[in-house]
């Protein structure tokens, strides 16, 4: 990576070269460090879109060894989500691109797992679920808006996917380009389940664990945002 | 109550609107229209006040002051919507706008630093 900072632990051989984490960043600077060092000692490239961070979220990704895009000002997860995309899935090399969240509520064995059932199955989109097996134990308010999502979702795309607002993904370069996000905000994770549904290529659901830290729980989706997300999705 | 019908359906015309449409040249060549056609009948109800009951008495309402309650407040949401709209509009392209600021940098400090270490090799080779 020709950008890697010198604090960046120095390339091992067993990382891999063709995949792009892509990373929405607003606010996490106290977890960011973490979440990104964990990455690059599996992956080459890191790349975090930091949507106009008022802490120093930015500085720290930097010093970690992302590689750090800065939107002018914050624009919500969505438009930075979009921004990632735009510039990983040109990079050369690049083959795959990995969605994650800041906030260090995916596990980086799940997105390795992930990667190798892309190759392995020449599926162009991998899907993670926290509800295809038990591991997550998300609360039972989180867990009636994330099923409405999933229904609401469902019913407009055609897919039959279990979980619907689940940050983890993997996308094949001919997937990312189908992606062009229009929701600035929480309504992206249905309306990029569309465009990919509407790609036509073919797809898998891979059960993941996500980690509700008491941080993660703090930032999470409140019941009353749902309706925003719904809002959202119905006017343009 | 004619008028009834009429107010239902202006209500449920303004929802479709806010929903489905995109803006196009002939949207706002209909909405200028709207604004003429608003502006000629507000002299025609200043210039003969009498006309106003009578059409208020046509379509089912007892006074003229009524009846201008109603359209003022269908005048009102049509004007929320419209600016609604706008809004959503100016965001998205304020979006695009930053999105291209950023991907700009990337690329120039991708092009510089790649610059920076060809030439830093360039003594060694």
């Amino acid at each position: 990576m020709a950008d890697a900072s010198p604090t960046a632990p120095a390339a091992r051989s067993d990382r891999r070269p063709e995949a792009a984490i892509v990373i929405p960043l607003y606010n996490e600077a106290t977890v960011i460090g973490g979440v990104i060092s964990e990455l690059l000692q599996h992956f080459e490239r890191v790349i975090c879109v930091d949507d106009g961070s008022t802490d120093d979220s930015a500085e720290v990704a930097e010093a970690a060894g992302a590689r750090v895009i800065r939107h002018p000002h914050n624009l919500g997860q969505g438009a930075a989500l979009q921004t990632g995309i735009a510039y990983a899935r040109v990079q050369p090399g690049v083959r795959y691109l990995v969605t994650f969240d800041a906030d260090g509520q995916h596990r980086v064995v799940d997105a390795l797992a992930m990667l190798d059932l892309a190759e392995h199955e020449q599926a162009a989109i991998i899907f993670g679920s926290r509800f295809l097996d038990d591991r997550t134990k998300p609360g039972l308010a989180k867990k009636i808006v994330l099923k409405t999502a999933v229904a609401v979702t469902n019913l407009t795309t055609g897919l039959t996917l279990t979980d619907a607002h689940n940050g983890l993904r993997v996308l094949r370069v001919d997937a990312a380009h189908a992606v062009n996000l229009k929701q600035d905000r929480m309504a992206h994770a249905s309306e990029i389940v569309v465009q990919l549904g509407k790609s036509g290529l073919p797809w898998r659901e891979f059960p993941v664990e996500v980690l509700y830290t008491d941080y993660s729980k703090a930032k999470g989706q409140s019941l009353l945002n749902s309706i925003n997300i719904l809002v959202d999705l119905v006017i343009n | 109550m004619w008028f009834q019908i009429i107010l239902i359906v202006a209500l449920a015309g303004i929802a479709v609107y806010l929903v489905r449409s995109t803006p196009s040249p002939r949207h706002l060549a209909i909405r200028r229209l709207l604004v003429l056609l608003a502006l000629a009948a507000g002299v025609v109800a200043v210039l003969w006040p009498g006309l106003l009951s009578w059409l208020a008495a046509l379509v089912g309402i007892g006074r003229g002051a009524d009846l201008l309650f109603y359209l003022a407040i269908v005048a009102g949401l049509i004007y929320v919507v419209n600016e609604y709209k706008r809004s959503v509009q100016l965001t998205r392209a304020n979006t695009q706008l930053a999105r291209e600021i950023a991907l700009t940098e990337a690329r120039l400090t991708d092009r510089i630093t790649e610059l920076e270490e060809r030439l830093a090799a360039k003594p060694s080779a």
